[in-house]
């Protein structure tokens, strides 16, 4: 599945029709400030976070142990337990649950893992349909469009193309886009969807140690529709899901939908533990790089996402370039730590879609030092020699600038030359610096000149 | 190998030293006037709550409030006469129809609204998912100020499903137009009792 288009070509692309970035990233930063307001009015937030992070590094740190005793409990509760190393054993696992049961349809909430490992377009080439139905998930799924956000799957998308995707699909009036109306439409068709379908597929948010339950939270109530009318529930979990115990919840629940989308808690925070009589409960635990990126200890913090997505909310670059210019599953700062383990030379653009900032990790609910790891993974791929040749010439040519005082200063003084006397030399279109940006007017002189005439020359006279 | 053995192998491997778990007993926090409180948190999120001192008067409002003409389920044996007693061993898609549910929380929380809710009180997990309109009776020493309250509360207790509910379900898929009512309950309203 390689792409061909890197981040900054994909993102040149969404930045053409301006009207829309300011769009994007007006409706992303509005939620940005729902976000802090909710944290303001949450008594010992910045120590609720230490306490998330602090529970997530004894994860990592103990996570045979927990893995084990989740998997022990999970059996006791009559749950059955399967373990994948890659995409293509989960997937495998999934379709052999189903054909067992001769089933070829089921109903899926949102899963990013199930997105990463290629489910739905797996089971459809051996004959068996997925619905995804979540809201946002299922207008990208009919518009044949990867989810651009992973708690907003549809941020991108102005209404009215929604309403021309459900007039096409669903048969809604052409011309139809109010959005609740919208929703009422799609309410009806996936009840009876949920009605329909004998199996249902979830993801997890966290999975207890201590107790063998896992939780799984949305606001629509589609995870709980499909698993609870379902005879086989399928549950899809990353091994970083883990913690330790039951009260370990109460830490994480309270961060996770203010720091998502500034609401006090997910409207359905559902607790599976055992099958329902009648119904078989199975869950597959996947690796997919996880244990490797457990070995990498400048990174392995990435393991303690919860997948809130605060941090694309507040990133200038991912507001303004969109979530498809990742051309990966997880979008934005976090995707960008995340995909590099996985493949680096596929994923080596996107550590350098950053200003480095550090809005990412001051928003961040279990504090990732997202920021730094953007930072040390391009350290990382330059040495692995990942990245465009243009790139590492014009890095060589800086450290070369930055290493000689001399150069340092005859380099400034020709470039605001050419600013000011010759801007066209710059402001063309092989100066990537110019796309999609007015340059300020260059001053007449630096820091540097400035002092030696104003400061030195005074303090001599 | 088979790859459960070379998952946890690998994982041995790469993790690094134990650290600690933190101690999080500092977040258990008094709230002095919770009631107000829950309604005020309640409220904000698009949900009723009406007051009551006992379960009895709930019966007059259900017609002032919700369509009696359809299908009311409910697991109070006190409410027998408006509303069908939830059974626990039918089909789950029987209860496609049901336009309003009334059960009865375990607990519920002061900071975000939400109710706590075993399989014993739904009468069967579908039932607060699957209807129209819910209804949750919720005492008055049930609430409790927050998250980590409520699992001191719910503590080692053995339940086959539980859930918190915080609301009528609810979408901002559609260009963040807030939706109530997305594939849950349109409304939900709480019956608080003194």
């Amino acid at each position: 599945m390689k792409s061909t288009a890197d981040h900054a070509s994909l993102a040149e692309k969404f930045n053409r029709d301006e009207e829309r970035v300011d769009w994007h990233d007006g409706a992303l930063w509005w939620i940005r400030q729902k976000r802090d307001r909710s944290a303001n009015l949450t008594p010992q937030w910045e120590e609720l976070r230490e306490a998330a992070s602090g529970i997530k590094s004894n994860v990592i740190s103990n996570l045979h142990d927990y893995l084990v005793q989740f998997e022990e409990n999970l059996i006791k509760n009559g749950v059955k337990v399967y373990w994948a190393s890659d995409a293509e054993e989960h997937n495998e696992i999934v379709y052999s649950i189903l054909k067992g049961k001769e089933i070829t349809q089921m109903v899926k909430s949102k899963s990013m893992l199930t997105e990463e490992c290629g489910l739905n377009e797996y089971l459809h080439e051996r004959g068996i349909d997925v619905i995804n139905s979540d809201l946002g998930e299922y207008i990208q799924q009919i518009d044949n469009e990867p989810p651009s956000h992973i708690v907003l799957p549809c941020i991108h998308k102005k209404k009215e193309e929604i309403g021309e995707l459900f007039h096409e699909h669903l048969g809604t009036e052409k011309g139809l886009s109010d959005p609740t109306l919208l929703t009422r439409v799609a309410r009806k068709h996936l009840r009876n969807v949920f009605l329909t379908r004998r199996a249902a597929l979830t993801g997890v948010n966290f999975a207890v140690a201590e107790t063998g339950e896992y939780v799984v939270c949305t606001n629509e109530g589609n995870a709980d529709m499909g698993a609870h009318l379902s005879e086989v529930q399928i549950a899809s979990m990353g091994l970083e899901k883990l913690i330790p115990e039951r009260k370990h919840l109460g830490v994480f629940l309270r961060l996770l939908a203010r720091s998502a989308i500034g609401q006090p808690i997910t409207i359905y925070s559902s607790h599976f533990k055992k099958p329902r009589p009648g119904q078989e409960m199975h869950l597959i635990l996947v690796d997919k790089g996880r244990s490797s990126l457990l070995a990498r200890p400048d990174f392995r913090d990435s393991l303690k996402c919860i997948k809130c997505g605060g941090c694309m909310n507040t990133c200038p670059v991912y507001r303004k370039s969109g979530g498809l210019s990742y051309h990966n599953t997880i979008s934005g700062p976090i995707g960008a730590i995340l995909a590099p383990n996985l493949d680096m030379q596929q994923h080596a653009d996107l550590p350098f879609a950053s200003t480095l900032c550090g809005s990412c990790s001051n928003v961040c609910p279990v504090k990732i030092p997202i920021h730094d790891q953007l930072y040390k993974w391009r350290q990382v791929i330059v040495k692995e020699g990942y990245v465009a040749n243009r790139k590492t010439l014009s890095m060589k040519a800086m450290s070369l600038t930055f290493a000689s005082p001399d150069i340092y200063r005859t380099a400034g003084m020709t470039g605001r030359w050419i600013l000011n006397h010759a801007p066209f030399a710059v402001n063309n279109k092989f100066n990537p610096w110019y796309k999609q940006r007015d340059m300020p007017d260059s001053p007449k002189q630096s820091f540097g000149e400035w002092y030696k005439k104003n400061i030195k020359d005074k303090s001599k006279g | 190998m088979s790859s459960r053995e070379i998952i946890l192998a690998a994982v041995k491997r790469n993790q690094p030293p134990l650290s600690q778990l933190p101690d999080i007993s500092m977040f258990n926090v008094v709230e002095v006037d919770i009631a107000s409180k829950y309604t005020d948190t309640f409220t904000g999120i698009g949900g009723q709550v009406i007051a009551f001192t006992e379960v009895d008067a709930i019966k007059k409002i259900i017609p002032e409030h919700f369509d009696i003409s359809k299908r009311i389920v409910t697991t109070l044996p006190e409410l027998s006469d408006v509303a069908e007693l939830i059974a626990v061993d039918v089909d789950p898609h029987s209860y496609e129809d049901v336009e309003l549910a009334i059960i009865q929380a375990r607990l519920a929380v002061a900071e975000n609204g939400a109710v706590w809710l075993t399989e014993n009180v739904m009468g069967q997990r579908i039932i607060p998912y699957i209807c129209q309109h819910l209804a949750v009776v919720v005492y008055e020493d049930s609430l409790v100020s927050t998250m980590h309250d409520a699992y001191v509360k719910i503590a080692s207790e053995d339940y086959g499903f539980g859930g918190f509910i915080g609301g009528p379900s609810k979408t901002a898929d559609i260009e963040q137009a807030l939706v109530l009512g997305a594939h849950g309950p349109l409304s939900m309203t709480i019956f608080l009792i003194k």
